[in-house]
């Protein structure tokens, strides 16, 4: 907190990390946002003279797995880096700090950095009972949220929580959990959706906003275009053999041991955007698809609601039976074919009995 | 007699014994709209068909992936006939400015027509068995003029909705991403946007069944041509007006 205006450069000089391994962290990092040769000097730079972005990170409704990740991200240094490249004032779940002290930080931080701090929020207000359902320091978690957004720079929506509502969003949403953007609605959102979100791509997004003081470019949906601008489906090793025709259709079948696409198991690759194919998972050690079971799409709209993660053809449950796209047009068809045929059958009913002998033509 | 079927008008049986009485034709379809309806139909056909292929694939194909393109083929086959189809539709909607009245059925719906309001309720209760002579009517009677205005509204919504998943592979710097992106400014989760394009092709079976199958009746009942009115564009009428 006290860390002030220091720069990134300052903190982990201090900290003992030598210069190489910083040059290399601004290389690697502009290698994986996919920069030019000259971002890493023009990141060098700014985090040798740009003061360090007061974050707040605040939890909602939430399981912390976007924590879990973030504390993993897995290039050498970005771990310790990240963590002292911005200035993190708060954060309920590993500060050191507890109690009034904790609290008093947001208010300082308020005051001191009006319109410079980012607010980093995981997990989302529950707005049912008057916001009853996610109490945080006393009163409700929504409360404290516009509060601290009403003086912020920019909020990060972590996870599928703050983007899209997730699970405790899922249908029938008794706490009327609702994602951050549309809580609040007069601040720059970055949605960094997933569940969790990649850990390199929580760590790029923060080192985006710090190297070059602006948000990234968003999409239509408000994520970042770098990280999710593309499909599963569209980077994914096993691709070849979905153009080819080879589908793994049984989960023990010979498909399944050869690696064959997990499409007609359901996988969301092809709906899914996120970096999971590219960036993966764990250090680049290995993502869903890769360990043999398909994309569940985390970080897709609503994707609790969307049927079964083993579906092929989304169901379609409004009817109250197990339908999908097939079942509920294929009865359509059906049932318009069975009544062109009565109606055929009555015409020609008709035309018989009401036939005259005289001559047609 | 050989001679005098060659220089009379009008129709005679092989013999030229049987003399067929004057027939009424009118010029209704206009090449363009005919070429456009059955490149339609093929495009709807192999789109239809690969569409289905597309969301439950064929069985897995032996051999290396490098030997083989399945998916790929029918996905192609499915994106030419889909671009084919835009194209098409594009000219279509040209022609209804440059061609006849009869071209121009298709995209608007005349409510503010009395006479076709009362048309519309005539030819569905003549589909219901409850009047005992069909209209004749020189373009779409006023039934199937509805129904053919809800199918382009189905169509369009099949164009964008099938560029809009296009654009997720050819990425979000693609022509086809700036045509039909909004689309998912409505169904953000394109598992959606797929269900409901796929909904949408069986909305489309669902209207051929039912085209078809009044083309055939209205050609056979209402004593009109259909079927051949859209290989030749003339619409011929088989009785005589009473006097």
């Amino acid at each position: 907190m006290s860390a002030g205006m220091e720069t990134f450069y300052e903190v982990i000089r201090r900290q003992g990390i030598t210069r190489r391994s910083f040059t290399k962290f601004c290389s690697l990092t502009a290698a994986s946002l996919g920069l030019g040769p000259t971002a890493a000097t023009q990141m060098a730079e700014a985090l040798e003279t740009k003061p360090r972005i007061p974050v707040i990170w605040m939890h909602g409704l939430e399981c912390t797995c976007c924590s879990e990740s973030f504390i993993r991200s897995a290039h050498p240094l970005v771990k310790d880096v990240v963590l002292s490249m911005i200035s993190l004032d708060y954060d309920d779940t590993i500060m050191a700090a507890a109690g009034h002290q904790a609290e008093a930080i947001l208010e300082e931080t308020r005051q001191k950095y009006k319109g410079q701090y980012i607010l980093a929020v995981e997990g989302n207000p529950p707005l049912n009972e008057g916001g009853m359902f996610c109490i945080d320091g006393g009163r409700p978690f929504v409360e404290k949220l516009k509060e601290m957004a009403a003086d912020a720079m920019a909020i990060i929506a972590w996870g599928a929580c703050a983007s899209w509502g997730c699970v405790q969003a899922a249908k029938p949403n008794p706490t009327r959990a609702t994602p951050i953007d549309k809580v609040i609605t007069d601040k720059p959102i970055i949605k960094v959706p997933g569940c969790p979100p990649i850990a390199e791509v929580m760590t790029g997004v923060v080192t985006f906003v710090t190297t070059f003081g602006r948000l990234p470019e968003l999409d239509r949906q408000g994520r970042p275009k770098m990280f999710y601008s593309q499909r599963i489906h569209d980077k994914c090793y096993r691709r070849p053999h979905f153009d080819a025709g080879q589908f793994v259709e049984e989960w023990d079948d010979e498909g399944a041991k050869k690696g064959y696409c997990l499409y007609k198991m359901g996988c969301k690759g092809p709906t899914t955007y996120n970096a999971c194919s590219t960036v993966r998972w764990n250090g680049g050690v290995s993502f869903p698809i890769q360990s043999g079971h398909g994309c569940i799409g985390c970080s897709e709209d609503n994707f609790w609601d969307k049927g079964s993660f083993y579906d092929r053809l989304t169901g379609i449950n409004q009817f109250g039976i197990e339908a999908n796209a097939d079942k509920v047009g294929g009865a359509v068809a059906g049932v318009v074919a069975a009544g062109v045929a009565a109606h055929a059958a009555v015409t020609a009913v008709k035309r018989l009995a009401s036939k005259k002998p005289e001559q047609v033509g | 007699m050989t001679t005098q079927i060659a220089d009379v008008q009008g129709a005679y049986d092989a013999s030229g014994k049987e003399k067929a009485r004057s027939l009424q034709t009118i010029y209704v379809y206009e090449a363009p709209v005919r070429l456009w309806h059955w490149v339609n139909a093929l495009a709807i056909v192999v789109l239809a068909v690969t569409g289905y292929f597309i969301g439950s694939p064929l069985p897995s194909v032996p051999g290396e992936a490098s030997a083989n393109f399945l998916m790929g083929y029918i996905r192609f086959a499915h994106f030419a006939a889909g671009q084919a189809l835009i194209v098409f539709f594009i000219l279509r909607v040209y022609w209804a400015f440059m061609g006849n009245t009869y071209a121009r059925q298709l995209f608007y719906l005349p409510v503010w027509n009395k006479t076709w309001l009362w048309g519309v309720f005539y030819e569905l209760r003549w589909y219901l068995f409850l009047v005992k002579d069909p209209k004749k009517y020189i373009g779409h009677n006023p039934l199937a003029h509805v129904a053919m205005f809800a199918f382009m509204l189905f169509l369009v919504f099949m164009m964008f909705s099938g560029m809009a998943l296009y654009s997720e592979g050819a990425g979000r710097d693609s022509f086809w991403y700036a045509v039909a992106g909004w689309m998912f400014s409505i169904f953000p989760n394109s598992q959606d946007l797929h269900t409901w394009h796929h909904l949408g092709m069986w909305a489309i079976v669902t209207f051929v069944i039912v085209h078809v199958y009044a083309a055939v009746r209205e050609d056979i009942l209402s004593r009109q041509s259909m079927i051949s009115s859209m290989v030749s564009g003339e619409r011929l009428f088989r009785d005589d007006l009473k006097d």
